[in-house]
């Protein structure tokens, strides 16, 4: 029956397809790429996925690789869809892969459980499940350089420094308009928290995931109650719209925070009224770095870049080139500390604990300034950098506080509640076999 | 030749009234199921995870679909909500009762998946239609709405999201991360299998005429004797039986963890293009539809780059995409084009002509 013709010759395409895969050198490391430059979120995705791709690139074509080995790189194209996810990763996973980076909370959350089993680590930075911060628990993931719970407090912060101190937030009234999804409202418990302990009030403001485009209800709620301050926790299109919509309503742009996720191209929806919109960060922008300006020479100026030479440097840019900076450091750990040159996941995941990016690592990478230090260990694959406000000025972000560290104290119950929490919701959740480098 | 009626001689009603009358087609779906089962073994781990776990789930869910609009003509947007309660249905139960084993969850999730979906399909009995459809669509919204906000459902999980906890069968762990895509096979197939022979005894039988009646004429069926609210209800409560247990083996024995995002309006759509294309009514059809909606982009995913490998054309993952968006949705409008009664008619068109085959008269 042609269900069975049509299974069998399916399966046939596809093993042949398989061995007609150009098979990876044993000497080189195998790094896929999951991005997405199609759907409602290439917006964001495509600089992202450039700016992975042209860092790891440009260590390939300045370098030959990292340690002597080239980085075997590949790019799968997820659409942000969790399906699709999935799916590269298994496709990836035969390949041996040293780590995988979902680049969305919903790819992560399925893969997270099957890391230790496979011995893929997995680097979701700044994303996925903040819990995933305690390596004690979580050994193969890793979240750096801040969780969601750090960025509140630290913008709750500088609105409290900026008032003239925490307690001055009493009586005020904060607004929060979130993705009302999993991500969006993983804040809330925290806000809440201090909200009773400082004494401010909270309105929540929840954007479907389907009505992202469409605020004016949000707003116009807003522009009633009147709050003192809103902060946003969106993505995608999300984040545009909001800027759009504060700016029609009139909403006082100075008082609009964000969490690290808008880009450039978010602001400037605003038009010329977005001037004043602030968001936290922990990198820099532009393209006065060395590593970076090796990017444009040794990558896009050949064209191997499918970026457009203007977006180099952006700030969604340089976000993927963090991310492939962590990446890179994970190998380069993983090859000192075993002392082998092409490294396996398992060996990454030990360089990933021994990741120490001081300001003299990055100099010597030719990224000196261009973030905080980040150290991790056994315990911590989160790092709870502090990360600095970023206004824009109605063409760029211009860096405006010092590094702003989190509220520890305050984030650290939440931490352990919910790591604790998610290992005992999970029956039979493996203890942590893997054992420490002493050198962590 | 090989595939023909002659010296096969009916004597008696059971024969007469089987489902597949010919031997050739009994002896056919014995070796399918051998084969599926073969596969376990033979196949490697991408295409059991990747291709043939996800292409059974959803074939199960366009089963469901199929049997309301297929075979009683009522149309529904609510299917990804409808997978989307028998996977919470799914997870409280076997949190609450870790003891009793998870396949009995399985298919229990279902029943609750189908209160849900009789107590939406009470509308049906006024309006048909396109208004039916934005009725159901109230359903996807109301319920996606239910698995944001209420925290109970998800344990009070902070992550917001399901997860697949470690479950075994005779000893042998099927969902988990523990679990192999072998072993996770294998029980979808067995339930698959043993689901979509249920549905087949249900569409040829009573029940079924009783659907196809109110599908083809509610009217007529009426006067007849068929009572519209029992057979629409029943309907729709079957239905959703199907789509809550395909939800509940997407999640826990596919993704092994999934956000309430999974069961979004999309889904819905994609079980319903399945089920279009496949064809209206049809069983087999449903299969059909899974396989060229879902498994061909996979296909062209991989055959599309090693194809233009030799002609030295490197293209990137993007570009793939978008060509893999195009060649479907052309297939699509093609196949639509050349016989609008979907794949399964295809099939049949071509079974026919092989039965005279090589001599047609």
């Amino acid at each position: 029956m042609s269900f069975r013709k049509l299974g069998l010759g399916l399966a046939a395409a596809t093993m042949l397809a398989g061995m007609a895969l150009p098979a990876f050198a044993q000497d080189s490391v195998y790094v896929p790429l999951f991005t997405y430059r199609t759907g409602p979120f290439a917006g964001s995705g495509t600089h992202i996925a450039d700016g992975m791709h042209d860092y790891l690139r440009m260590l390939n074509e300045r370098d030959g690789g990292i340690g002597g080995v080239k980085l075997a790189l590949e790019e799968c194209e997820t659409g942000y869809d969790t399906k699709k996810g999935v799916e590269c990763y298994e496709s990836v996973k035969g390949k041996n892969p040293v780590i995988v980076n979902p680049w969305s909370t919903g790819i992560t959350l399925p893969l997270i459980p099957r890391a230790s089993v496979d011995k893929i680590p997995i680097l979701s930075m700044a994303y996925g499940l903040s819990a995933s911060a305690r390596g004690d628990i979580f050994p193969w993931v890793f979240n750096p350089p801040a969780t969601y719970w750090d960025g509140l407090s630290m913008i709750v912060k500088y609105i409290g420094e900026k008032e003239g101190g925490l307690e001055k937030l009493k009586g005020k009234k904060i607004g929060f308009l979130h993705l009302d999804a999993a991500f969006g409202k993983e804040p809330i418990p925290l806000l809440q928290e201090m909200a009773k302990d400082i004494g401010f009030e909270v309105a929540l403001y929840p954007v479907a995931a389907q009505d992202m485009q469409n605020q004016s209800s949000q707003w116009l709620s807003a522009r009633r109650d009147r709050p003192d301050y809103m902060i946003m926790w969106g993505w995608g299109s999300m984040n545009g719209a909001a800027v759009k919509e504060a700016v029609r309503s009139g909403y006082p742009m100075d008082k609009f925070y964000s969490v690290w996720w808008p880009g450039e191209d978010d602001a400037r929806a605003g038009g010329a009224g977005a001037k004043g919109f602030k968001m936290l960060n922990w990198h820099a922008v532009g393209t006065n770095f060395p590593a970076i300006q090796d990017i444009q020479k040794h990558v896009v100026d050949k064209g191997l870049s499918k970026a457009q030479k203007d977006k180099v440097g952006e700030l969604l840019y340089n976000r993927g080139v963090y991310n492939s900076l962590l990446i890179a450091e994970g190998i380069a750990q993983a090859q000192k500390v075993t002392g082998k040159k092409v490294v396996t996941g398992e060996d990454v995941r030990r360089g990933m604990e021994n990741i120490k990016l001081d300001p003299a690592r990055l100099k010597e990478l030719g990224l000196e300034g261009f973030t905080d230090q980040l150290v991790l260990s056994c315990s911590d694959h989160n790092g709870h950098r502090a990360a600095f406000m970023q206004e824009w000025d109605g063409t760029k972000w211009v860096k405006i506080s010092k590094p702003i560290e989190p509220m520890t104290d305050r984030v650290k119950g939440q931490l352990e509640a919910a790591a604790k929490d998610y290992a005992d919701k999970n029956a039979g959740w493996p203890k942590r076999s893997e054992a420490c480098d002493k050198a962590s | 030749m090989l595939y023909r009626e002659a010296g096969q001689f009916k004597t008696n009603y059971v024969a007469d009234s089987a489902i597949f009358p010919l031997r050739q087609d009994r002896i056919g779906i014995g070796l399918i199921i051998i084969a599926a089962y073969a596969l376990a073994f033979l196949g490697n781990s991408f295409l059991l995870q990747a291709v043939m776990i996800p292409f059974l789930v959803f074939s199960l869910a366009s089963i469901g679909l199929n049997i309301l609009t297929g075979y009683t003509g009522l149309l529904s947007l609510g299917t990804g909500a409808f997978m989307g309660v028998g996977a919470y249905a799914c997870y409280k139960l076997m949190t609450a009762f870790p003891g009793v084993n998870v396949i009995v969850w399985i298919f229990v999730s279902g029943f609750f998946s189908a209160a849900i979906g009789a107590l939406f399909g009470l509308p049906s009995l006024r309006i048909k239609g396109f208004y039916l459809a934005v009725a159901t669509l109230a359903a996807q919204f109301f319920l996606q709405w239910c698995f944001i906000r209420i925290p109970w459902l998800v344990n009070y999980n902070v992550s917001g999201a399901l997860d697949a906890p470690l479950r075994t069968l005779f000893g042998t762990p099927i969902m988990g991360p523990n679990a192999t895509p072998q072993t996770r096979y294998l029980v979808v197939l067995t339930i698959v299998i043993l689901l979509t022979w249920l549905a087949s005894n249900l569409v040829h039988g009573r029940i079924g005429r009783m659907w196809i009646a109110i599908r083809d004429m509610d009217l007529a069926a009426e006067l007849m004797g068929i009572r519209p609210l029992q057979t629409k209800l029943l309907a729709f409560a079957v239905s959703s039986y199907y789509c809550g247990v395909a939800g509940a083996l997407l999640v826990f024995l596919w993704y092994g963890g999934a956000e309430y995002d999974v069961f979004n309006i999309n889904q819905s759509f994609f079980i319903l293009f399945m089920v279009i294309i496949g064809g209206l009514g049809s069983l087999i059809g449903s299969f059909f539809g899974a396989a060229l909606i879902f498994i061909l982009p996979i296909v062209l995913g991989i055959v599309l780059p090693a194809m233009l490998s030799p002609f030295g054309i490197s293209v990137g993952a993007d570009v793939i995409e978008h060509l893999r968006f195009m060649i479907v949705g052309a297939l699509i409008i093609f196949f639509l084009i050349v016989e609008p009664h979907g794949l399964a008619r295809l099939w049949q068109i071509g079974k026919q002509k092989l039965l005279v085959w090589p001599f047609p008269y």
